[in-house]
């Protein structure tokens, strides 16, 4: 076929432009965030002092955490859906999360506790927090990548490493209602090694799915 | 240059809000710049420049299918040569070439010096064959018998949205095969 003859049929297929990627995304991630709140309440449960956790304001930190992580990880992913996006300028709103949770590791420093800083790390639920986010995350990750499949990512493993980061901040969000352990010191390790292991696995699939 | 790339803007506008005249304008003028992008490209990478044309039709297809990624108050030409760009490396690449595109290949402010003539592309016309019959009629219809959509469905017996659909069912479907070639 001669390119002449192509762009003729182009400009003959006069179907609207596809809906945005934000829209896309939106129910997307809207459709898949069922499943994933059905395997918290199927496998794991809300904590059962769920409602005097919440006057304890490291409890409260976590949702910041996974909410942070997860809204800037919707504006990067978007950002990047545009061909000639660069993550320049946008990388740094991947550091609210981070800097929030350093907040909480310091304030928690200055306070008395009960228990040593090792304990607190360790905590007593890290192999579930391992296995219950990135399980729970799969479901919101086919989400993401559907929807940004839907963009022109020039660079997709970027793109799906940062659709890992977006699902696994849902999927945190979530498993914090059920975990006990609140101290930030654990969070900053547990989850964060969960959520890069998603990020890892959001990368590999994305580069061969998010290729337009 | 920069009056060039205005010009894009406005004529890429105009066709987002409907005007298919403005669009088919666009295409034209974008198609000798993408063509000596590529052959800049080719050239760079110690690839034969005669496969340019392939690549010319992919970065077309890619920027009718994406072109909602296109934000109307943002400059063309930078989403432009941006799709160039990583169709020129994904094509690269499928030949097992592991090479690093010079950015300046597809920067706007060189010149597009004219190809003294035009090469033939062949992968768009291979991968026509694998489509659904459909979409492959309809595809054949409009662009190599340039049928309009009327006549188009009166040959088939479609109504005209169905042929609406099955080209621009086509034109994804072509674009995915290409892709994954």
């Amino acid at each position: 076929m001669e390119t002449d003859q192509l762009i003729r049929t182009l400009a003959a297929d006069s179907s609207r432009p596809a809906r945005p990627v934000s829209l896309v995304l939106a129910l997307a991630l809207l459709a898949a965030m069922p499943v994933s709140m059905a395997m918290l309440f199927a496998g794991l449960g809300v904590r059962p002092d769920v409602m005097a956790a919440m006057h304890n304001p490291f409890f409260d930190l976590k949702f910041a955490v996974t909410l942070a992580l997860a809204i800037s990880a919707v504006g990067v992913a978007l950002h990047l859906s545009r061909p000639e996006a660069s993550l320049r300028g946008w990388a740094w709103l991947l550091l609210i999360p981070a800097g929030l949770l350093v907040g909480g590791i310091a304030s928690e420093m200055m306070l008395p506790q009960n228990l040593p800083m090792m304990t607190r790390l360790i905590g007593s639920n890290s192999r579930v927090c391992l296995t219950a986010v990135p399980l729970m995350s799969m479901p919101l990750l086919a989400a993401a990548l559907i929807g940004l499949r839907h963009g022109a990512p020039t660079r997709p493993a970027v793109s799906g490493a940062i659709a890992g980061l977006l699902s696994a901040g849902l999927a945190a969000t979530l498993y914090a209602s059920h975990c006990t352990d609140d101290s930030p010191l654990f969070v900053a390790t547990w989850y964060t090694i969960a959520t890069a292991l998603v990020a890892a696995i959001g990368a590999a699939i994305g580069a061969r799915v998010l290729r337009f | 240059m920069r009056e060039r790339g205005d010009e894009w803007t406005v004529l890429m506008r105009s066709a987002i809000s409907g005007d298919s005249a403005a669009y088919h304008r666009l295409l034209k003028a974008v198609t000798p710049v993408l063509r000596a992008a590529a052959q800049r490209g080719l050239a760079r990478a110690g690839q034969p420049v005669d496969q340019s044309e392939d690549i010319v039709q992919e970065v077309l297809l890619a920027v009718h299918l994406k072109r909602h990624t296109w934000d109307v108050n943002a400059p063309f030409a930078p989403w432009l040569f941006a799709i160039a760009r990583n169709k020129l490396i994904d094509w690269l690449r499928r030949r097992g070439q592991r090479v690093f595109v010079n950015i300046d290949d597809f920067a706007d402010s060189l010149p597009g010096d004219p190809a003294p003539e035009i090469p033939a592309a062949s992968e768009v016309a291979v991968q026509l064959q694998s489509l659904p019959a459909r979409q492959r009629e309809v595809l054949q219809s409009i662009a190599v018998d340039s049928s309009s959509i009327k006549e188009t469905a009166a040959k088939f017996a479609m109504s005209e949205g169905a042929v609406r659909v099955a080209l621009h069912r086509g034109l994804a479907s072509l674009t995915t095969k290409l892709r994954d070639a």
